[in-house]
């Protein structure tokens, strides 16, 4: 995937605002996504990356609106701009609040999965394991489009063609488990583009694979994603599958937005020190063997020890006693264009 | 027993490992045919070495160790081990009474750090255990060596009397690693042991590794997906496909110099944390085969881009292309294979 940004004209399709899902449990309040922004424009490649319990998995399900109890949206927008076919301008575009429709309502219902699809992480669980996967694919198709059940089978199999698996009519009905992990998880991308979505989600689409597949599905979203310029959110804890998938980068931790920008300030000028440590930390194929890695001191805390104020401060090299531990810092824009929130700033070393 | 060849004998000398799996079918559970799951494998690890077992899923990594830990009992080759009196067994041939005094000289370290540690026990039980197994009875004395054990790697000793549910991934990792030490093992297995961890915690992991060879001496089998991970601990690296080794070198050599397409297919697959550099263009298509139902020839000819006639036809013999550099290719000398600096 090339890197390209937005057009400046264009507008978001997806405007994420102050978004806060918690999670009310008889131990405490979790508070496992706790006021993020983010838009996401068209044709763009948006990753989200992040470790375990940064919120990063609870935020795509609050945009599909899939969030079990006892997680609910707290508070927050998440603005779909539906475009009105109007080539002049964006004027007649239709925005919608998913945040505030129905969960179960018929217009989320088309919503998900129809302009919206979700990749899952897992697609062995993701897959029912007693209906075949063609009449899985075909079932979404005839969901959310006007088609008759022959017209959905020949959708599918065209679709099982463009993700690049073979004899696609015979696979349509294979069983989930007559799959391999690389075959499976193509059927679920040609599932998540049954209906043409505008904005994809990828959650750890590549996780449970092995490398060369890895390499093989990320290079099939990157045509697909060129084909169809819908826009792709990627997530992934895997810094080195983000820098080679999007164009823009959000970095999470417990929940908060630590530093958003484009891929390669994100990779090449990281501003907070979260950013900063978390690179120099992964060992890469291209770097030094048997030297002892810069390490982050400690460990994520639990959900319900979550810190005051900035919820890295802990483990911060810049800790700043009294200001970090106090205060949470607010999202702010650098010179070279990325969101940061952190205090340092301030400080008159700045950015470097 | 071989006899001593002038070189100082390795710690541990697998040769012509083999592990199959019977396939049964039917009423009467006939066997229909093997899985191969280590097939003809052959490597050694130096005392004081880390030596990397690579590949993907189903190549045979895990179940190599398991035969070296005899979880199972092999179909055939032998294992030969150094043990800490300066004999050399053959850990393929023991019998589980006969085995059970080496135990303590070959720990493993697990991948998992949830489930490896033993929910209801605390932790000075799960640390001192194994000592307590080998005649450590006195129970002052046990409480010294874990809070010992314990803050050798990192880890508080007043936390002895808690419960694995109290610590993160990263403690809990540092829990098993005090396990496999407390007995001062020879040989340590770790299977895939950073790969659950979150990756600001493998950092620490693999530094507590590095520092605790140096201090100890230690002897490691790495068994990893991960070739960042390999590259970053090994000495030297054992790569398989298939129940079979396709490529061993030291760690310089085989990263700059891939000798077997597969090895560097499997280098330019491991995507780079820099947007700069993009997944390499060499592309491996399909995917790894059923070590049940292997492909003819070469196991890698489907997939191979340079693959002849010949590739399907008769598999090839481990050659060594340079002092320790072995490849297992028919077109060894004349390709030339994109490495990583």
């Amino acid at each position: 995937m090339d890197t390209r940004s937005h057009k400046s004209g264009d507008h978001p399709l997806l405007s994420v605002r102050d978004l806060k899902v918690h999670f009310f449990m008889d131990e405490g309040t979790v508070r496992a996504v706790d006021g993020i922004s983010f838009d996401v424009y068209p044709g763009q490649v948006f990753g989200i990356v992040g470790e375990s319990g940064c919120g990063k998995t609870v935020a795509v399900k609050a945009i599909l609106r899939i969030v079990d109890p006892p997680g609910r949206i707290v508070s927050g927008e998440i603005m779909l701009r539906r475009p009105s076919g109007d080539p002049d301008g964006a004027d007649g575009d239709q925005v919608l609040d998913l945040a505030k429709m129905d969960s179960t309502g018929s217009e989320m219902r088309s919503i998900r999965g129809g302009e919206i699809a979700l990749i899952p992480q897992e697609p062995m669980a993701a897959f029912s394991p007693v209906h075949t996967v063609g009449d899985q694919v075909i079932e979404a198709i005839v969901l959310h489009q006007a088609v008759s059940e022959a017209e959905a089978r020949r959708i599918a199999a065209g679709l099982f063609r463009d993700v690049g698996i073979p004899a696609p009519e015979q696979r349509l009905d294979n069983y989930s488990w007559q799959l391999s992990g690389g075959l499976r998880q193509r059927a679920m991308i040609a599932m998540a583009l049954s209906c043409n979505p505008r904005l994809l989600i990828a959650d750890e689409p590549t996780t449970a694979v092995d490398v060369t597949t890895q390499a093989q599905v990320l290079r099939l979203l990157g045509q697909l994603q060129e084909e169809r310029d819908s826009a792709i959110i990627f997530i992934t804890h895997d810094l080195g599958v983000i820098a080679n998938t999007a164009d823009y980068v959000m970095v999470m931790y417990l929940g908060l937005v630590m530093e958003q920008g484009p891929v390669d300030g994100i990779f090449h000028a990281p501003k907070h020190p979260y950013t900063q440590a978390l690179l120099r930390s992964i060992p890469s194929i291209r770097s030094t063997p048997r030297v002892t890695l810069p390490t982050i001191s400690g460990s994520i805390p639990h959900p319900f020890n979550r810190p005051r104020g900035c919820p890295f401060h802990p483990r911060c090299m810049h800790f700043m006693p009294g200001r970090c531990d106090r205060q949470s810092p607010a999202l702010r824009p650098t010179p070279d264009g990325h969101l940061v929130s952190c205090f340092l700033d301030d400080r008159s070393e700045g950015w470097a | 027993m071989k006899a001593l060849s002038q070189e100082p004998r390795p710690l541990l000398d697998v040769r012509g490992l083999r592990m199959y799996f019977p396939i049964q079918r039917g009423f009467t559970r006939r066997i229909v045919g093997y899985v191969r799951a280590v097939d003809d494998v052959s490597f050694t690890v130096g005392a004081g070495e880390t030596v990397g077992l690579v590949g993907e899923s189903g190549c045979g990594k895990t179940t190599a160790a398991r035969c070296i830990l005899r979880a199972y009992s092999p179909t055939g080759g032998e294992i030969l081990f150094q043990t800490a009196e300066g004999a050399v067994v053959d850990l393929a041939k023991l019998t589980r009474r006969e085995i059970r005094p080496l135990r303590s000289q070959v720990q493993m370290i697990f991948q998992d750090p949830y489930g490896s540690l033993n929910p209801r026990m605390t932790i000075f039980d799960t640390v001192g255990e194994p000592l307590l197994v080998n005649g450590l009875t006195d129970r002052q004395r046990r409480l010294e060596r874990v809070a010992e054990l314990l803050a050798r790697v990192g880890l508080r000793p007043e936390y002895m009397q808690r419960f694995p549910h109290a610590f993160s991934g990263g403690q809990r990792q540092r829990i098993g690693i005090a396990r496999a030490l407390a007995l001062n093992p020879r040989l340590v297995v770790a299977d895939e042991p950073v790969s659950a961890l979150d990756v600001s915690v493998q950092a620490q992991i693999l530094n507590l590794l590095l520092d605790l060879q140096r201090e100890l001496g230690l002897t490691y089998l790495f068994i990893a997906h991960n070739l960042s991970v390999v590259k970053h601990i090994c000495d030297r690296v054992v790569v398989m496909y298939v129940g079979k080794i396709v490529e061993s070198a030291t760690t310089q050599e085989l990263y700059s110099k891939p000798g077997h397409p597969y090895t560097s297919a499997l280098m330019a697959a491991v995507p780079v944390p820099d947007p700069r550099y993009k997944i390499g263009s060499v592309e491996l298509k399909g995917e790894v085969p059923s070590p049940a139902n292997p492909p003819s020839g070469c196991y890698f000819h489907p997939r191979c881009p340079y693959a002849v006639d010949l590739c399907g036809t008769h598999a090839p013999a481990l050659q060594e292309v340079s002092p320790g550099h072995l490849v297992g290719c028919h077109r060894v000398g004349e390709l030339k294979l994109p490495g990583v600096a």
